[in-house]
């Protein structure tokens, strides 16, 4: 047979249980199951890819010794690198640069735009990606971006709501930077000619974000990343600053003097290497959800997979709080196309309930992220009330038609218009039928450790955005992230440009740092199996791979 | 065996499909689909990503986000029997029997460098920038090309009257695929077009509201200075307090 056959999007065994749904919506329009007490929360929670048993170990090597991490993250931090100190020429170097900035998502490409506000010119600056400019996580925050600059909020009450959102694990001054500097971004964005929601009454729009005592989340409809990193990406081309595509950073350069100095980079498409030496270095490459930690599928961009932190550890930088990962309880779990995609919580504020195989709701819908994605996990492996998808994947059902029930036909499509269209392209309706969710990895909540300037412990290196740790602590709020890239690439920026303003910096570049790293690995008997950054993940069919034959 | 694999083992297990390569034993359903030219049996049900992946093909160019928000995936096909030829973006799109494709991993486009200060916000910027719009022949292929499905040749019109607002919100959806331009029989480039009119909309058409400009103020001449101070001081038990003694807007 060569087509399954579709009833509106979904095969006819998917129908029969969404009758079952149908049923007994009526009888749940008014009721929702009470929020789970603390000791039921603790109980479930044992049940979460964070804390179930099995999937972190202590690294065993380098600056973070005994830490523990995601075995996914610990497997590339005990790995080999990609080249061999012979085979690269480090004598010419290709770029000489005063800012390498390596990633252009909002982080990197704002602390391009004010590195170059800092006077350094833009033949001085050099930002080089791994895919095209642009093609990152920030293209796709849906929700918004956090700062408060209502009257009846401030800073503090962003700086609490961060720091309990963190469980009080945040680093106080670099969250102060966050906040204090949030309205200033929301100014810089509007001068660049951002459109950000606005009222009738010339107010922002604030919408609720989970886990704060104000409203503050600022939206661009629901394409607020899209839309702040075209604008931000297109005044960075106004100023002609230098861009390379397709040119991973593979590893770092230091001097001398054990600073970092610049990087190799590879083409990716012609597999030759070219040298970078700058003065300061800003690493931005984002986070990790292409590891698929645990096995889950992932909201993140096909390069999300921790370059920048194994970079960075190999150059002497600290890490913090990568043992905690962030999943976000409603992904897509149907159809096949889009397993893993973000379906926003809002779905869920506006009344959408979570219901199992039998029609019944069984979790209280707005429980905080962690209780609900586990809630998920025991309907579908304890209780055994979980859907199964024709791709063998399980997921509970998302009853998006009680929005329309209870808030009036009509406004699925006007409040999740995106959504809807990503959905009706595979023929599904969301305001008719309900749709199938599991967790799914979402953020990386720690990383390389920085100050509030965007600092490391190591001279010369800098970063900026989701790949650095320490101002969300264990756990990011919502409208934080996309805020933290563009106040932390502008910071990492300003400062790098004043570093190197002031540093004399000419030395030899070198690779000695790598090689110790191979030493320390050698010593601790891991054995060259593994090597580092993987650059993209793998998702080519099992019968090609088995018979790929190297010849060409 | 089977009772001895944790729950997470099985999580995992259920989700290879889209964290590993996908194994035939598990395919029931099959298409036939033809990546420039050359026949491919790959599962039924895959996007058009997936499926050429399945067939062997590893991306460096034509995938980014895998979630209709970045462009890159930009592909032109033609069904088997069927004279049109079609557009759409390849995370998002589900293949079918006897699909002809290509993908199209990059669009050259001439893009205008200005200065967003020094603009005036009159009629005339777009076409001084891009006085290629005086071409459009109102053709609407734009249109039929757009995978977000925007009234492009209308807010390509907009854009020769100079309705700044116009354009920026007809266009505001553009992912920047670059599908409309390879098809334009007047050689525009759209979607730079339709970007300079939202950063000219969104500087010189709205307003910074006042409540920005007064916390900016107050940031400025260190209103929050003492609070901050204090609460810095603070230890984390305080700041528990804190925490929990916030009050919560009304909704
Ligand atoms: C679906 C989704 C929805 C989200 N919604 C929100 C939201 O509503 N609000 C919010 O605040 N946050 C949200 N987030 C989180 C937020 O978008 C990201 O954390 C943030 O944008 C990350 O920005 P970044 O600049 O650090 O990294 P990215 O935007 O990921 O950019 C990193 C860039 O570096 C490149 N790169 C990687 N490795 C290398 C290398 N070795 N060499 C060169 N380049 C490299 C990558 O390809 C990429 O282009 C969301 C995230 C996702 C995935
Ligand atoms: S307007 Fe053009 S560039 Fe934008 S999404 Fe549509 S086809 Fe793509
Ligand atoms: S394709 Fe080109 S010429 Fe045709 S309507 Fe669109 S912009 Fe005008
Ligand atoms: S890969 Fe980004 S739109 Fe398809």
């Amino acid at each position: 047979m060569t087509e399954i056959k579709f009833i509106r999007g979904y095969p006819e065994y998917l129908r029969e249980l969404i009758d079952i749904v149908n049923k007994t919506r009526m009888k749940r329009k008014d009721y929702e199951p009470p929020a789970m007490s603390k000791e039921e929360r603790e109980e479930v929670l044992k049940l979460h890819p964070d804390y179930a048993p099995g999937g972190k170990r202590k690294i065993s090597i380098g600056q973070n010794k005994g830490d523990i991490g995601p075995n996914e993250v610990v497997d590339l931090i005990e790995a080999y690198p990609l080249i061999e100190e012979e085979e690269i020429d480090l004598s010419k170097t290709d770029y000489n640069v005063d800012i390498l900035i390596i990633g252009g998502g909002l982080a990197g490409t704002s602390a391009a735009i004010w590195a170059n506000n800092q006077g350094i010119p833009p033949e001085k600056i050099l930002l080089t990606n791994k895919l095209r400019h642009g093609d990152a996580n920030s293209m796709m925050a849906e929700g918004g971006t956090q700062a408060a600059d209502r009257p009846n909020d401030s800073p503090l009450m962003h700086f609490l709501d961060a720091m309990g959102g963190g469980h009080f694990t945040n680093k106080p001054d670099v969250l102060k930077a966050l906040v204090e500097d949030a309205p200033l971004i929301m100014h810089w964005l509007l001068e660049l000619g951002a459109m950000i929601d606005i009222e009738e009454n010339g107010e922002f729009t604030e919408k609720w974000g989970g886990g704060t005592c104000r409203k503050r989340l600022h939206s661009c409809r629901d394409y607020t990343g899209l839309e702040e990193l075209r604008v931000i990406r297109d005044e960075f081309r106004n100023r002609k600053i230098q861009c390379l595509e397709y040119y991973p950073a593979i590893e770092l350069l230091k001097d001398g003097k054990g600073r970092v100095a610049g990087a190799v980079l590879w083409n990716f498409e012609t597999g030759d290497y070219i040298i970078v030496k700058a003065k300061a270095t800003i690493l931005a490459t984002g986070g990790f959800g292409r590891l698929h930690i645990r096995g889950f599928p992932t909201t993140n961009h096909y390069g999300a997979t921790c370059d920048g932190v194994i970079l960075a550890y190999r150059a002497g930088a600290k890490l913090r709080d990568v043992d905690t990962v962030q999943y976000h309880p409603t992904g897509a779990a149907y159809p096949q196309q889009i397993i893993g995609l973000l379906l926003t919580e809002k779905l869920r504020s506006m009344g959408a309930q979570p219901v199992n195989k039998d029609g019944e709701a069984f979790v209280f819908p707005l429980e905080p992220r962690d209780v609900e994605a586990s809630s998920f996990i025991r309907e579908c492996y304890i209780r055994e009330k979980g859907v199964i998808t024709p791709t063998g994947m399980r997921g509970v059902w998302l009853d998006t038609p009680l929005i329309e029930l209870k808030n009036g036909e009509g406004t699925i499509e006007n409040a999740f218009p995106g959504m809807h269209r990503m959905f009706t392209r595979f023929d599904i309706d969301m305001r008719k039928d309900p749709v199938l969710v599991f967790p799914t990895l979402h953020y990386q909540n720690g990383g390389v450790e920085t100050d509030s300037e965007g600092r490391t412990n190591v001279e010369g290196l800098y970063v900026a955005g989701e790949i650095s740790g320490g101002v969300h602590g264990k756990n990011r709020l919502m409208g934080n992230s996309t805020l933290d890239c563009m106040v932390f690439g502008r910071r990492s920026g300003i400062y790098a440009a004043e570093y190197v303003k002031r540093a004399k910096r000419n030395g030899k570049l070198l690779l000695e740092h790598m090689k110790k790293y191979v030493n320390m690995l050698k010593e601790a008997g891991i054995k060259p199996e593994r090597r580092a950054p993987i650059l993209l993940p793998e998702y080519r069919g099992k019968a090609v791979l088995a018979r790929m034959i190297d010849i060409f | 065996m089977k009772e001895k694999k944790s729950i997470m083992d099985r999580i995992a297990e259920s989700n290879k499909s889209v964290t590993t390569g996908i194994d035939e034993k598990d395919i029931e359903f099959w298409v036939t689909i033809y990546i420039m030219g050359k026949a491919y049996k790959v599962p039924a049900g895959l996007t058009i990503m997936q499926a050429m992946e399945y067939a062997g093909y590893r991306f460096v160019r034509s995938a980014g986000c895998r979630a209709g928000f970045c462009g890159a995936c930009a592909t032109v096909y033609r069904k088997a029997g069927d004279y049109k030829l079609l557009t759409a973006m390849a995370c998002q799109t589900r293949v079918e029997d006897g699909m002809f494709l290509v993908q199209i991993p990059f669009a050259p486009g001439n893009k205008a460098i200005y200065d967003i200060n020094k603009e005036k916000y009159n009629v005339g910027v777009l076409l001084k920038h891009y006085p290629e719009l005086a071409r459009c022949v109102s053709c609407n292929t734009c249109t039929k090309a757009c995978p977000q499905d925007l009234e492009v040749m209308d807010y390509i019109q907009e854009a020769i009257k100079g309705d700044f607002k116009a354009v920026a919100q007809e266009s505001f959806d553009c992912i920047q695929c670059g599908l409309c331009a390879i098809r334009c029989p007047a050689e525009l480039v759209q979607y730079h077009i339709a970007q300079l009119a939202r950063r000219m909309y969104g500087r010189y058409g709205c307003q910074e509201p006042d409540h920005l400009k007064i916390r900016l103020k107050e940031i400025e001449k260190a209103k929050f200075k003492k609070a901050w101070d204090k609460l810095l001081k603070a230890s984390i038990k305080e700041i528990e307090k804190l925490y929990a003694e916030r009050e919560r807007e009304p909704d």
